[in-house]
Order: C-alpha cells, then sequence, then structure tokens
C-alpha cells in the first residue's frame, strides 16, 4: 500500500521588483514588461506553499515535522527575500529578471538541500492572488 | 440611504521612513519596513459611497463610472509605482497604509457628483493588515 504522503506549508513575504532585461534598450523593455518595468520598482505580497511529500516517519507518524519545515523556510527562503528588493537586495536575482517563475525556482534550489532527499518538493508562489506558479511542474 | 462598494487592486513599493530622523532611529521604529531599497505589497482597495437610490436607474451611482474614477484618480497614479518616489499626493508623507489611505480619499471625495457621498476608504496592505477612512 502506497503510505506516501503530501504535507504542505504556507508562509508568505513582501517584496520589490521590476522587470527588465538589460540586453534590450529601454523601449522593448518598456514593450515586453509594461508597468512591471517601471523603473522605481514595484512590489507585492507574496504567498508560498510548500509542498513535502514522502512515507511519514512510524515513530512520530510525521512526513516531516511542519515546524522544522516552517523554520526551514524562514533561514533559507523568508530572511533572504522579506521587505527586500528583489533586484537590488539579493544575490540571486542579481543577474536574473524575478518574475515568479524564477523567483520559484530559486526557492526550490534554496529549500531541496534542506530536505531529505527521499521526499518529494514542490514550490508554489503566488505573485498576486491570481498569478501563480508552481515548480517543478506536474 | 443605501451603501455601495467598488474593489480594486494595485501592487506598489515603499518604504516607511520619516526624513527627519537619524538612519538608526527609522530602522527601530519601523524596522524592515525602513529598507532603503524598498519593499512592497498587492494593496487591496474598498471604496464605498453612500446616498439614496435614483427610481429611474435603481441604482445610487452607475458603478462602471464609479470604477473609471477610481482608476483615473487613483490607480493610474499608484499601480506599479513607488509610492514614496513617484506619487504626487503622498509628496512629504510617510506612506503608511494609515496616510495612504488618508490621501486616495482626498483624491476621490470631490470626484464624487452632487447625491453620492464617500462613506469610506477600506485599504488592505496585506491580508492581515488594513485601515478604514471615513473622512473624520
Amino acid at each position: 500500500m502506497n503510505k506516501r504522503i503530501a504535507v504542505y506549508r504556507k508562509e508568505h513575504f513582501n517584496a520589490a521588483h521590476r522587470l527588465n532585461n538589460p540586453a534590450w534598450p529601454a523601449e522593448k523593455n518598456a514593450a515586453v514588461f509594461g508597468k512591471c518595468n517601471y523603473g522605481n520598482y514595484h512590489g507585492h505580497n507574496y504567498d508560498l506553499i510548500v509542498k513535502v511529500t514522502g512515507e511519514p516517519d512510524p515513530a512520530t507518524g510525521f512526513v516531516i515535522d511542519l515546524k522544522l519545515l516552517s523554520d526551514i523556510i524562514t533561514s533559507k527562503v523568508l530572511d533572504r527575500f522579506d521587505h527586500k528588493n528583489l533586484n537590488l537586495d539579493t544575490v540571486e536575482f542579481k543577474d536574473l529578471n524575478p518574475t515568479a517563475e524564477n523567483i520559484v525556482v530559486v526557492i526550490f534550489h534554496l529549500l531541496r538541500p534542506e530536505i531529505n532527499a527521499s521526499f518529494d518538493l514542490q514550490v508554489r508562489l503566488y505573485e498576486t492572488e491570481r498569478n501563480f506558479v508552481e515548480y517543478p511542474a506536474g | 440611504m443605501v451603501y455601495l462598494t467598488r474593489v480594486e487592486h494595485f501592487n506598489a513599493a515603499h518604504r516607511l521612513f520619516n526624513p527627519a530622523w537619524s538612519y538608526d532611529k527609522n530602522e527601530s521604529v519601523f524596522g524592515k519596513c525602513a529598507n532603503e531599497n524598498w519593499h512592497g505589497h498587492n494593496y487591496d482597495l474598498f471604496v464605498t459611497i453612500k446616498g439614496s437610490v435614483n427610481e429611474d436607474t435603481g441604482f445610487l451611482f452607475d458603478v462602471k463610472k464609479l470604477s473609471d474614477i477610481i482608476k483615473e484618480y487613483v490607480l493610474e497614479l499608484v499601480d506599479h509605482k513607488n509610492l514614496n518616489v513617484d506619487v504626487d499626493f503622498l509628496n512629504g508623507k510617510i506612506c503608511s497604509t494609515e496616510n495612504l489611505a488618508i490621501g486616495i480619499w482626498n483624491q476621490l471625495v470631490s470626484q464624487l457628483p452632487e447625491g453620492v457621498t464617500l462613506h469610506c476608504i477600506k485599504l488592505f496592505e496585506t491580508a492581515r493588515i488594513y485601515v478604514e477612512y471615513f473622512g473624520e
């Protein structure tokens, strides 16, 4: 019998960003990224859902202690990005456009080494209530 | 008397900072909200008007017109903008949710036709933080 269970922890952070490709002229950035390209930044309340899938430990009944998962997300993700400017204050997005797609992949790779390798990890990131991304897909 | 609310939203960057204070005092009062390179929010805006129902239309006020007024006098000025740098009606003010709600009130209050009164600006900065301003 398959005993694998998915457990989830939801967190959030607030950050400023802008979308810009430095290889393009200003007009092209404005045309492709629209308002998201405005020079003085804008920002979002990001909601983050981290999903860990695995078999519960028979001794504890836990897949992963959700307090521990919360501590990992706080130290690896929230301390880095909360109340920051993603373009200016983070090394991760110094040369990477901080789209929701790129942010979710970065977050996945920040968390992956911290989670038991036998567990699957999936990250969903809401940039607004209606725009969200998930990695890995499926 | 009937109350009608239009819900809008916008995204903006800001920081909380009092230029009359030292860097250290700003840090101690505003904490991470003082981050000098800004941070940002998805703001949800609830604009409530009040008045009597017009017998010919059944409306207090055409909500499409209310939406157009909010777009012209608020959203176009703040959406995807930096509240500290880009927004004239916040010039010289600390960009707290309180001051933003009052600023939005002042932008809208004179744009409504006779018989339609602005009742409340309710502004969510996050899902768990909001302010209300009634013009008092």
